[in-house]
């Protein structure tokens, strides 16, 4: 902003003093006069403080301008182009670091990054109804939590291990997506957003309330996961062998989460490269036309039905899986794990990343997992700052951090 | 016996379907003007609650008792600190996403959300709060044991919902800025052409909502007397399912999908069963949407090529 475009003084101070003003009645009440059974105490420093900084950065940026912010998807070497030699070293790199992390660091490092990739996952999969289909799905919770109590009740009714609850998980929460999928055909942006938010809340008030069946609010214990029917509990339960005394080595407690982390790892290499594929192929390219144009795609004889629904199944599918993990890394499930918050935060990550970019997807949910951790030292303000981010970042970039190549064809001489 | 409980029931839902009518009026014609789903707009309800009992507080304070003085300055001052947020939520989190894609609002608006509810819970903690109560006894229907009554406060609220929307409907269909914002919802490029500042506009409207979600927010806590941080998040749910039902960008719409979701919710926790009243007011909202996608009395949507 140029010096010449800035408006008079007089003008800046008004606008400061009418945000002031405006700032006090919104902080005064809530902020200044605390609830205290039915009286009250006041409080009046944090009011004036919170107005003063208003009216302070009012001015500021009205007199010197709003900072220029720099351009991501200048920097990141992936977000415009075709993968290059350097690049794919680049992929590389970034793979190798996340194989090797469980090695080098610490445990708790550990489970913040098993609990990213869980993020990862579900991004991945509501990317495919999002991203992709332009479908916008708000409660892509119910397929997560069909996916962990899977595993879970898959355990205590079925007998099921984790490497046999996988696939039923998925199964499921496929089946799932497709029962969602039929009454939502004909609907239509916003309408769907609700009905699936709807969803996602039955879902969870059913978890909570069928107390015989999924043992309500106190939720359900999901066994330990295995490894070629090794254990990594401290005492094998009747007949099975513990993983460390297989191989000799001492008790850790770490080697669970070493092995679902790797276990992870090895499922999102598999989807992205399964997704990437995907687009390309008939049903991407038809996900995506849909997602452009329903009605020139049924008027080309696309069947709209079908396209839908595979992509509602098989982001549900993703989902699943994302389920699965977190049970057997939680080593225990309940219905408040499964709330409108995590649908929010998850459509955060597919948005902030970048609609239908899956090293958005994986940036952001990276970011996302650890930016609350990194914030733990403001431990009450977290959700708040995290909030604040969420508008800040749809203000300063609202197409997400990456920046999606579309497939065009462009005709001759007017490219 | 039977037709007191049914009575009682119907009392019931016509007071819940006025609140969520009230709400619903904030989604239906942020929805008409600008389309998008003002996802915030629960967190002013829960605000409201917060203000009212605030304002209770500070008047029992100053030694103002009186149950109907202090009905109309809770209302009052409700009002005007609500408009202000209102004003504020979209000036900050809507109005840089004006020309953006279209889940970018949606996402800064879930953002505001979760900002309001932190912001309520750290200054005002987490815990249950509660109002003593302003207006007390009812209207007996019926004698002995079998009666069912109407409080003076359910009162209050259907005739406050009934002369808000009245007020509402004036404002609307009488005033030129009524034909104003009418002429917004329909084509906000137009309107600008012909000299109405759209962006006024959009700001009243955004206003009125607020302002219609403080009434509410401060009668259903006269009423029910306890809320918490988290009371806006579902019932602005349904409050927006009831705008959906109703046909979204209708007013006349939001009232009556508001009665009827209230009506069938109460009617349903009362002979059904009260844990799953949410999966039903849900499934109910699916199914209205699969017979009739456009809601009761909104306009059939046609799709342009």
């Amino acid at each position: 902003m140029t010096v010449s475009s800035r408006p008079p003084l007089v003008l800046i101070l008004k606008d400061s003093l009418i945000a002031g003003a405006i700032s006090l009645v919104i902080f005064g009440p809530i902020c200044g006069i605390i609830l205290d059974g039915y009286t009250f105490n006041t409080d009046f420093k944090i009011p004036l403080i919170l107005t003063s900084i208003v009216t302070a950065g009012r001015f500021f940026f009205s007199f010197f301008g709003l900072p220029k912010l720099p351009d991501l998807s200048r920097i990141h070497p992936l977000a415009n182009r075709k993968p290059t030699v350097p690049d794919k070293i680049f992929l590389g790199i970034v793979f190798a670091v996340f194989l090797i992390f469980p090695f080098v660091g610490s445990k708790y490092w550990l489970t913040v990054m098993i609990l990213a990739l869980i993020y990862v996952l579900l991004g991945l999969g509501l990317n495919i109804v999002v991203g992709l289909a332009g479908l916008l799905d708000l409660g892509f919770v119910a397929f997560y939590a069909v996916g962990a109590y899977g595993y879970a009740l898959g355990y205590q009714y079925l007998g099921l291990g984790f490497w046999g609850s996988l696939p039923f998980s998925a199964l499921i929460a496929a089946t799932f997506g497709a029962i969602l999928g039929f009454p939502v055909l004909r609907m239509h942006g916003d309408y769907l957003a609700i009905v699936t938010l709807g969803f996602g809340e039955i879902i969870r008030i059913v978890l909570n309330n069928w107390l015989e069946f999924t043992g309500g609010p106190n939720g359900v214990g999901a066994p330990l996961p295995t490894l070629f029917g090794l254990e990594f509990s401290r005492r094998a339960k009747q007949g099975g062998t513990p993983f460390h005394e297989y191989f000799n080595i001492g008790y850790s407690s770490t080697y669970k989460y070493i092995f679902i982390y790797l276990a992870l790892l090895f499922f999102v290499v598999v989807i992205i490269t399964a997704v990437s594929r995907l687009k390309k192929m008939p049903l991407g390219r038809a996900w995506e036309a849909l997602r452009e144009d329903e009605v020139a795609c049924r008027s080309l004889g696309l069947n709209h039905v079908a396209t839908k629904l595979s992509a509602f199944s098989m982001g549900a599918m993703i989902g699943g899986i994302g389920g699965v993990f977190f049970a057997a890394y939680q080593g225990f499930v309940n219905p408040s794990s499964f709330t409108f918050f995590e649908s929010a935060l998850i459509l955060a990550v597919v948005v902030l990343g970048g609609l239908g970019s899956t090293v958005g997807v994986v940036t952001a949910a990276v970011i996302l997992t650890i930016l609350p951790e990194a914030l733990r030292d403001f431990a009450g303000f977290r959700v708040l700052i995290f909030g604040i981010l969420m508008v800040l970042m749809m203000i300063w970039r609202p197409k997400g951090l990456i920046k999606v190549k579309r497939p065009v064809f462009l005709q001759k001489g007017k490219g | 016996m039977e037709k007191y409980i049914l009575g009682q029931q119907l009392v019931n839902g016509i007071v819940l379907g006025c609140t969520y009518g009230l709400i619903a009026v904030g989604y239906t014609m942020v929805y008409g003007i600008i389309g998008m789903i003002n996802f915030a707009h629960g967190e002013v309800y829960m605000i409201a609650a917060y203000l009212a009992a605030i304002i209770i507080a500070v008047l029992t304070f100053f030694g103002i008792n009186s149950a109907f003085l202090s009905l109309i300055l809770t209302l009052a001052g409700t009002i005007v600190i609500t408009s202000v947020y209102g004003w504020t939520i979209e000036k900050v989190a809507y109005k840089p996403l004006r020309n953006s894609p279209r889940l970018a609002p949606l996402i800064s608006a879930i953002g505001i959300s979760l900002v309001l509810q932190n912001y309520v819970q750290i200054n005002q903690g987490a815990g249950n709060q509660g109002i003593p109560a302003v207006v007390s006894g009812a209207i007996k229907i019926g004698g002995g044991s079998n009666f069912f009554q109407i409080t003076y406060m359910q009162a209050i609220i259907i005739l406050a919902a009934v002369a808000s929307m009245a007020i509402l409907s004036i404002i609307i269909n009488k005033t030129s800025l009524g034909r104003a914002c009418r002429a917004t919802q329909q084509d906000p490029k137009m309107a600008a052409i012909l000299g109405i500042d759209t962006d006024r506009i959009i700001s009243t409207v955004f206003i009125i909502g607020a302002s219609m979600a403080g009434v509410a927010g401060v009668l259903v806590t006269m009423n029910y007397g306890s809320f918490d941080f988290f009371v806006g998040f579902i019932t602005g749910i349904k409050a927006f399912t009831a705008a959906v039902l109703g046909g979204i960008g209708s007013l006349a719409g939001a009232m009556l999908g508001g009665l009827l979701l209230g009506l069938s919710e109460s009617l349903f926790s009362g002979y059904v069963n009260t844990d799953y009243k949410d999966v039903f007011a849900f499934s109910l909202l699916v199914l209205i949407l699969i017979f009739r996608p456009s809601g009761l009395l909104g306009r059939p949507e046609v799709e342009k090529v």
